[in-house]
């Protein structure tokens, strides 16, 4: 390839922090795919084997899931808002925004809390079917994703209370902007094969 | 040497638990992988001393059990893995011109990770036995609950470990995108990066898929899922799907970086470029790709049908390809090369022998109905010792014979070294060369004893004396590490004439690595630094001097933080915990409480120190 000695190539002496870091957040969100990948391909495998328990079509209450998959949706444009006010500089919008999107990922958590119960209470544990087995483990870890979400909105919406987050700030809530937009992805595809293409 | 801190070993063990220095992290690293690596070095030699003659005595079945599943697990987790992790954190920052790599914290997170997941496999020696249902856990068996908590602690260690390598895989991934130094473009980055960059998006794509599998297998045996449970409808296949789509990637993440290793070895001790070069890149990103298309091979007694054994034998022989070429283009800048015959080159040399016979009994499994006969013998276990020992730990050993002086600014020692080489050579021959034969006979791999009689005996004795010469030379190694870290010659910054980075600054580098960065004109830049070529092609000495520079005095350099060990012991208590529920819960969550706590002090804590900040 290139062995004559050229001129050399211009790259940067201290690589932009904001780059770095979203290489880094691509890449893991990257492995993301995978492991939903997996868990979603468990859940196709084993969709129809209900055995004597409930199946989809006993259990799903598509108007309900499909509130809640609305309020996990708008945390996203709630979320675009936040690195909007972030890139602004107004950090008390920025505040205002994350606290909103922390708090419509809470709603969606709530309702998958009570929809997994009211399964339970119709008969599916985990235990009754590889299609109860593989719909749990999927949304479970689904829902500890939104959950790590929250966490990472509370930290930053308490950071920039505390002044702690400098000037710098717009990039953390960036950061946590791609990885909440991700988890939102995710569960529109779980909402579509697992909720509504039940053929 | 300046002010700065030069003797890595001699700093209180304060600075070494807090430190986020690539350097000493990729020290801690390759010691504490070693130290592994002798756990499991008598794993396997309890294992040959069971199985030196018929009806061994030594083991019971059980404890037999529990040592090969350990000797395979911590050879591949906690030795291989680790050692390339070692090299990649020492030596990527130092040949792509960097000061660290991307993410320094995370790097030492990667580490503590690393050596708490370690001591979480192996302190299940002490609580009830270790895991026992072999390396790849096959579901229902790994799934069986007992009374005994074997098999969870071998799914929550994998799954623990592999949190520490998908960290360290981002963070390298970061550092090779955006941390090179000016002019050095993707392909004049030295091969070794190369192949860490592509092992780091194998494993980064892999370990998700064996995680969601390990997670099953857990969620089965805690938890009253039923995802390998045939009886109520679940499938065991899957498990096996979802192993090997991490478990052959793994496999190239084992040998990629010794081929990168070698690949830094063979032209400095040829003095020779090496031989297509970028065929020697773009082979390495081939087999990453193709490595995910083959996983199906270690299921050809599975019952998959002819025609996915059929594709599955067919990418298993085109998957040999890029690997052959690679043989060639080492064997190619070997030729009419002036060679010196020191150390590392006899390892880089013994890895092409080796690694020739172990691809060649690979390629005899891609051929899925001589497979069939061979599957679960000694035969498996002759090839895979071939690649993993005669490949990979050789390579790793050219790597250490190689970089030695780098770390520590001494040489180790050429005679004991050569000693080194022809015992493990020669034991390693002696070791599994006689599988092959034990195989193709129709000896059962994790058999506990086999009886007399059955033409087992001569090879079994055989490869048990060679065990012990195996060990021998590991001893051997061990000794001349011990002298040449103690009163090894003096190295100087550059003892092999070198052609990377890395051989441009002090032995060992100082804390900022660079005083200026390099600025990169060309394929093994410092190669062309030093050397010109005359009218028929001949190198000639330029009269290269090393320019004397100072330490910057704006630099940026990580500061030392305990948060990563914090959050690395919080996780081990939260895993520890899931062992042992329902009250093991609690544990949990105070682990998690430890790991959060450990996140947000990390994410309050300012990067870095120095005059610039």
């Amino acid at each position: 390839m290139s062995d004559q000695v050229g001129p050399a190539a211009p790259a940067e002496h201290h690589p932009d922090p904001a780059v770095v870091r979203k290489t880094a957040m691509w890449a893991f969100l990257g492995s993301e795919v995978l492991f939903f990948g997996s868990l979603i391909t468990t859940f196709l495998l084993y969709r129809s084997r209900i055995g004597e328990g409930p199946g989809p079509a006993d259990l799903f209450d598509i108007p309900f899931t499909s509130v809640s998959s609305f309020v996990l949706l708008m945390s996203s444009l709630t979320m675009v808002l936040a690195h909007h006010s972030a890139m602004r500089r107004d950090s008390r919008q920025m505040r205002v925004w994350l606290l909103a999107t922390a708090l419509l990922g809470l709603i969606f958590l709530a309702g998958q809390v009570y929809e997994f119960t009211e399964f339970v209470h119709q008969g599916l544990s985990i235990g009754t079917s590889p299609f109860a087995s593989s719909f749990y483990l999927l949304t479970g870890l689904h829902g500890v994703h939104v959950a790590v979400g929250v966490l990472m909105l509370l930290a930053t919406a308490f950071m920039s209370f505390g002044g702690r987050l400098r000037a710098d700030g717009g990039m953390n809530v960036e950061m946590v902007g791609l990885y909440w937009h991700f988890v939102d992805i995710v569960w529109i595809v779980i909402f579509t094969v697992v909720y509504l293409l039940q053929v | 040497m300046t002010a700065v801190e030069t003797a890595p070993h001699r700093s209180g063990i304060w600075g070494w638990v807090t430190t986020t220095d690539h350097k000493k992290i990729g020290i801690m690293y390759g010691v504490t992988a070693i130290l592994f690596f002798l756990v499991g070095g008598i794993e396997a030699l309890l294992i040959r001393t069971q199985l030196a003659v018929p009806d061994g005595g030594v083991l019971s079945a059980d404890a037999y059990n529990q040592m090969f599943t350990m000797h395979a697990t911590t050879m591949v987790f906690l030795v291989v893995m680790p050692l390339a992790a070692a090299f990649a954190n020492y030596l990527l920052p130092l040949q792509l011109g960097a000061r660290d790599v991307a993410f320094p914290r995370l790097n030492a997170l990667s580490y503590w990770v690393f050596l708490f997941g370690g001591i979480f496999l192996t302190m299940s020696f002490f609580v009830g036995g270790s895991p026992d249902g072999g390396w790849f856990g096959y579901a229902p068996l790994s799934t069986q609950v007992g009374e005994v908590v074997r098999m969870d602690y071998w799914a929550l260690g994998l799954n623990f470990l592999g949190v520490g390598s998908i960290m360290s895989s981002v963070n390298f991934i970061a550092t090779v995108f955006t941390m090179r130094a000016p002019g050095m473009t993707l392909m004049r980055m030295p091969v070794f990066s190369w192949m860490i960059f592509v092992i780091s998006f194998l494993l980064l794509f892999s370990l998700p898929m064996v995680a969601v599998g390990l997670f099953q297998v857990y969620a089965d045996r805690r938890m009253g899922s039923v995802f390998f449970d045939a009886a109520s409808g679940g499938d065991p296949v899957l498990w096996q799907h979802l192993f090997w789509l991490f478990g052959h990637p793994e496999v190239y993440v084992l040998i990629l970086p010794a081929m990168g290793m070698v690949s830094e070895v063979l032209p400095t001790f040829a003095r020779k470029p090496l031989f297509g070069r970028s065929f020697v890149i773009f082979s390495g990103i081939a087999i990453g790709f193709m490595g995910f298309g083959v996983w199906a091979h270690h299921m050809f007694t599975t019952g998959l049908g002819p025609v996915a054994e059929a594709a599955f034998a067919l990418t298993t022989m085109l998957i040999a390809v890029p690997t052959g070429v690679k043989i060639f283009n080492w064997l190619g800048t070997i030729w009419g090369g002036s060679l010196r015959l020191n150390t590392p080159m006899l390892f880089s040399l013994g890895f092409i022998a080796l690694f020739v016979v172990g691809g060649l009994s690979g390629v005899t499994h891609a051929v899925a109905p001589a497979d069939t006969q061979q599957h679960d013998t000694y035969y498996v276990v002759a090839h895979f010792h071939y690649v993993l020992f005669g490949g990979a730990m050789f390579g790793i050993f050219a790597g250490i014979y190689y970089w030695f002086p780098k770390v520590t600014g001494r040489l180790l020692g050429e005679r004991l070294g050569k000693w080194n080489f022809w015992t493990m050579f020669v034991g390693m021959n002696l070791t599994f060369a006689p599988m092959h034969m034990l195989g193709l006979n129709g000896m059962p791999r994790r058999t506990y004893r086999y009886p007399e009689g059955l033409g087992f005996d001569l090879w079994n004795l055989v490869a048990t004396v060679g065990s012990f010469v195996l060990a021998l030379g590991v001893l051997l190694f061990l000794i001349n590490a011990w002298r040449g870290w103690r009163r090894g010659e003096t190295a100087g910054p550059d003892p092999w004439d070198g052609r990377t980075l890395e051989w441009t600054i002090p032995s060992p580098p100082p804390v900022h690595n660079f005083d200026e960065i390099p600025v990169v004109h060309a394929e093994d830049d410092f190669w062309h630094r030093k050397y010109g070529v005359d009218e028929e092609g001949h190198a000639v000495a330029l009269g290269y001097e090393a320019p004397a520079t100072s330490p910057p005095a704006d630099m940026h350099l990580p500061s030392p933080s305990y948060y990563p060990i914090l959050t690395a012991a919080g996780m081990f208590l939260t895993v520890t915990g899931l062992v042992y529920p329902p009250w093991g819960l609690l544990l949990t969550g105070a682990g998690a409480v430890v790991t959060l706590w450990g996140l947000f002090g990390w994410s309050m804590e300012p990067l870095t120190r120095g005059s610039g900040s």
